[in-house]
C-alpha cells in the first residue's frame, strides 16, 4: 500500500526478515514443542534462541526470565494480579494517570474488589513528582506499575530510580514498556525492575505476542494454568511461529537501536521543528527533552483531531489523535487531560510516531501538507477568524454547554 | 477508523454554508461538554414570513459533527422556522444515510443548535436540558445518563428491567456487564444490593387506571391487526392469545415464526404496544409458536 505510515505507536510493519524466518513455522515445524518426537524438537529449539534474542534485548541475566505471553496487555494484566496474589496482606497499588488503559482498566477494576489504587499525578509537561510518589510508598503497597515511555506522547518516567524506590518498602515494581523495548537501551540486570512489559507489534514483530520479563526470585502466581510450557508460569501450546518472529524482530531491533536514537529521533525533529515553523497556534506536547526518539505529539488549537485525520488520510497520511471523537469516548485523551491541555488544544492533539522505515521524502511531503489542512479546518472553527484565532477566542465563542 | 457513510464524507469534505454569515439574525452557539464538540449556526430570517433565507456554520468538531451541521444548514434553509424545529436528530442522522452510534451526539447538536438559533432571533433564552453520559449500549446507542434516570425513576432491579425500559442490552448483549454497574450503583443508593439471579420486574398493577379489561384487549387486539397485513405480505400472521397482567401471549404463524425476524419483529409489536397502552408490557409468543420455531430452520 503507498502512504506515509507515521502511526508506529499503534503497531509497526512486520519487517520481512522477521517474516521469513516465520513462515517454515507454520508448514514444515509445525509440531508442538512438548512433544518427543523431532518435529517438536526442533521448534523448542527455535523458541530457545529467540528467547535469547528477547534476553539480550532487554539486558536480562538469564533467558528463564523471559516469559512469552499472547500481548502487552496479557504480560500486564499478569504482572499486576500476580503480585496481589502473592502478597495478600498488601493491599494498594500505585500506578500513574496516564497509563495504557492496560493498566487503567485493571485498576479501576480492582478497586471493586476493595485494592487501593493510588494515581500519581503529572504535570504540564507530563512528569511525575517523586516527592509525592515517596509518600505513597508503605508497606501496604503490593505493586508499583508505572509505564516507561508514556504511548501518546514518548515522555519517560524514571523507572530505575522508582524501583529502587520501590524496593525499599519491600514493594514490586512493574513497568508497561510497551512503548520503550526496542529503542530504549536497556540493562534489566542492572536495575530493580521486576516485572517488565513487552508487546511484539510494536516492533516489527507481529501482533498478539508479547513477553512478561520476571526477575529471578520474584514470587509469582501464574494467570493462566494448566500445562508446563514457560515453566508452569503461562500455560497453552506456544503461539512458536511469532515467537521466532519476535527473536527476530529483537535482535533487529538491538542492531538498529543507534539508528533510532540518531537518524529516527533527527527525522522526527525535523518533522516537528517544520510543522510549528508554518503553523501559528500549535504546541508539542509532553516534555520535548525526556522522551522516546520517534514520537512528536503536537496540540494544534481551536481544531478537532479527528477531523485532522480524515483530512490527512484523504492524503494518505496516517497519524492518530488523542480526540475524544476518534477512540469513541466522549472524552478527549486522559493524558491530555491529565497534563492539564485545555479542551481546544486537547481535541486537537497529533501523534506522530516514525519508524525506521521513515524517509526524509515522507517528513517533508507531511510539512507540506499539514498546514494546508490546518488552516483549511481552521476556516470552519468559530474560534478563528479568518487567519488567526480571535482576539480572546474563549470569550468570543462561548457555546451553552449542554 | 468510524464506518462513515458516502454522504457524511461528501458533507465533511465539502461542507455546505461554511463560515460566517453576514448579516444573521439569529444566532446559536451550542457545545456538548462532555465531547468537547462546539458549533455556531447562524440564520437569516424574513422578518415577514419567518421563512430561513441562509443558513451558515462554523464547528469545532470532528468529521460527523462538520458533516451534521453542513447537513443541517441544507435542510433548513428554505423553511419556516417553525418547519425547522421540527427537524429532528434522527432527520439530521437519516439525511446523512446513518451516522454510527457513538456519533449521535452530534445530530443532538446541530439540533440543539438550531433551537438556540431561533431563540436568538425570537428574542428568547434557551437553556438546554439535555445531559449526555458515555456511551453503554452500542447497539441502540443509549448512555449511561438515560439508563441511570430511567432505574431511578421505575426502581429497577436487573438488566432485564433495563433491557425493557431503555432497550439498552437488548442488542449483543455486551454490555450488560456496564448496565449491572450502573444498577449496582443506583440500588446502593437506595439501600438495596443488587441480585443477579433476581426475576424481572412483575409490576402488580395491571390495568392502568381510567381502562377497562375489555378497552385494554380491544386496544391490543387494533395494534395488532394494524400489524397483520404487513406480516401476511410477509407470508406470517400474529394472533392474540390471551393477556395476563402485563404480559400478553401471542401466537406467531407462518414465515415469521422462528425466522431471524421473529425477535425484532415482535420488539416491534411491543414497542407499539407500549406507546398505545401507555403502560410498559412484555410480548411471549406461546408454546405453539415455540414449538413451531424448533422445526424451522432457515
Ligand atoms: C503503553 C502500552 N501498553 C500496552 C499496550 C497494549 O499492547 P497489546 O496491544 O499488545 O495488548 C499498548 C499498545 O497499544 C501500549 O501502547
Amino acid at each position: 500500500m503507498q502512504g506515509i505510515y507515521f502511526d508506529n505507536n499503534a503497531t509497526t510493519r512486520v519487517d520481512e526478515a522477521v517474516v521469513e524466518v516465520m513462515l517454515p513455522y507454520f508448514t514444515e515445524q509445525f509440531g508442538n514443542p512438548s512433544s518427543m518426537h523431532s518435529f517438536g524438537n526442533k521448534v523448542g529449539l527455535a523458541i530457545k534462541k529467540a528467547r535469547m534474542q528477547v534476553q539480550e534485548l532487554l539486558g536480562a541475566e538469564l533467558d528463564s526470565e523471559v516469559i512469552f505471553t499472547s500481548c502487552g496487555t496479557e504480560s500486564d494484566s499478569t504482572a499486576i494480579l500476580s503480585a496481589l496474589k502473592a502478597q495478600p496482606e498488601r493491599k494498594e497499588i500505585i500506578t500513574t494517570n496516564v497509563e495504557h488503559p492496560a493498566i487503567l482498566t485493571l485498576c479501576s477494576w480492582l478497586e471493586k474488589d476493595g485494592y487501593k489504587v493510588h494515581y500519581l499525578k503529572v504535570d504540564g509537561k507530563g512528569r511525575l513528582d517523586l516527592s509525592e510518589y515517596k509518600k505513597l510508598l508503605t508497606d501496604q503497597v503490593a505493586v508499583v506499575s508505572v509505564m516507561w515511555a508514556n504511548n501518546e506522547t514518548g515522555t519517560f518516567f524514571p523507572v530505575v530510580e522508582m524501583a529502587e524506590m520501590a524496593h525499599a518498602v519491600g514493594a514490586m515494581f512493574h513497568t508497561d514498556a510497551v512503548q520503550a523495548v526496542g529503542k530504549v537501551p536497556m540493562n534489566l540486570k542492572d536495575t530493580m525492575i521486576d516485572m517488565l512489559s513487552v508487546s511484539g507489534h510494536k516492533l516489527h514483530a507481529p501482533k498478539g505476542i508479547g513477553v512478561l520479563y520476571l526477575k529471578r526470585g520474584t514470587r509469582f502466581r501464574p494467570l493462566l494454568r494448566g500445562g508446563h510450557q514457560e515453566r508452569g508460569r503461562r500455560a497453552g501450546t506456544e503461539n512458536s511461529t511469532s515467537i521466532v518472529g519476535l527473536g527476530k524482530a529483537a535482535e533487529m531491533a538491538m542492531e538498529a537501536m543507534t539508528f533510532e536514537n540518531t537518524e529516527v529521533a533527527r527525522l522526527r525533529n525535523k518533522l516537528e521543528a517544520g510543522i510549528l515553523a508554518k503553523v501559528p497556534r500549535a504546541f508539542v506536547t509532553g516534555d520535548p527533552s525526556n522522551r522516546l526518539p520517534n514520537t512528536s505529539n503536537i496540540a494544534f488549537e481551536f481544531i478537532e483531531g479527528e477531523a485532522i485525520l480524515l483530512l490527512l488520510n484523504k492524503f494518505g497520511i496516517a497519524a492518530s489523535s488523542g480526540s475524544a471523537c476518534t477512540s469513541g469516548s466522549l472524552e478527549p485523551s486522559h493524558v491530555m487531560r491529565a497534563m492539564g491541555i485545555p479542551y481546544t488544544a486537547a481535541h486537537g492533539t497529533v501523534r506522530f510516531s516514525l519508524s525506521r522505515y521513515s524517509t526524509e521524502a515522507e517528513v517533508e511531503r507531511v510539512i507540506q501538507v499539514v498546514p494546508e489542512i490546518i488552516a483549511q479546518l481552521r476556516k470552519l472553527s468559530p474560534y478563528w477568524d479568518g487567519d488567526a484565532p480571535k482576539a480572546e477566542p474563549e470569550k468570543a465563542f462561548a457555546p451553552t454547554y449542554a | 477508523m468510524w464506518d462513515y457513510s458516502e454522504k457524511v464524507k461528501e458533507h465533511f469534505f465539502q461542507p455546505r454554508n461554511a463560515g460566517v454569515l453576514e448579516g444573521a439574525n439569529g444566532v446559536g452557539d451550542v457545545g456538548s461538554i462532555s465531547c468537547g464538540d462546539a458549533l455556531r449556526l447562524m440564520l437569516k430570517v424574513e422578518p415577514d414570513t419567518d421563512v430561513i433565507l441562509a443558513a451558515n456554520f462554523q464547528t469545532f468538531g470532528c468529521g460527523s459533527a462538520i458533516a451534521s451541521s453542513s447537513a443541517l444548514t441544507e435542510m433548513v434553509i428554505g423553511k419556516t422556522l417553525d418547519e425547522a424545529l421540527k427537524v429532528s436528530n434522527q432527520d439530521i442522522a437519516d439525511y446523512l444515510d446513518g451516522l454510527p452510534p457513538e456519533k449521535m451526539h452530534c445530530s443532538v447538536m446541530g439540533r440543539e443548535a438550531l433551537q438556540a438559533a431561533v431563540a436568538n432571533y425570537r428574542g428568547e433564552v434557551w437553556s438546554d436540558d439535555h445531559e449526555e453520559g458515555a456511551l453503554v449500549c452500542k447497539c441502540f446507542a443509549i448512555d449511561a445518563v438515560l439508563i441511570e434516570d430511567t432505574i431511578r425513576a421505575n426502581n429497577l432491579t436487573t438488566v432485564q428491567d433495563v433491557t425493557n425500559y431503555t432497550k439498552a442490552g437488548g442488542g449483543c448483549s455486551s454490555c450488560h456487564e456496564g448496565i449491572e454497574e450502573i444498577l449496582v450503583k443506583v440500588m446502593v443508593e437506595r439501600g438495596e444490593t443488587f441480585k443477579p439471579s433476581a426475576a424481572a420486574q412483575e409490576q402488580e398493577e395491571a390495568k392502568p387506571a381510567g381502562m377497562t379489561n375489555l378497552q385494554r384487549i380491544r386496544k391490543i387486539e387494533a395494534v395488532l391487526d394494524a400489524v397483520r397485513p404487513q406480516l401476511k405480505r410477509d407470508g406470517g400472521d400474529i394472533e392474540l392469545v390471551d393477556v395476563e397482567g402485563k404480559t400478553i401471549y401471542v401466537n406467531m404463524k407462518g414465515a415469521c415464526s422462528g425466522c431471524q425476524m421473529e425477535a425484532l419483529t415482535l420488539q416491534g409489536i411491543q414497542q407499539k404496544l407500549m406507546d398505545e397502552l401507555k403502560e410498559f408490557i412484555k410480548i411471549v409468543p406461546t408454546k405453539a409458536g415455540a414449538l413451531s420455531r424448533a422445526s424451522c430452520h432457515p
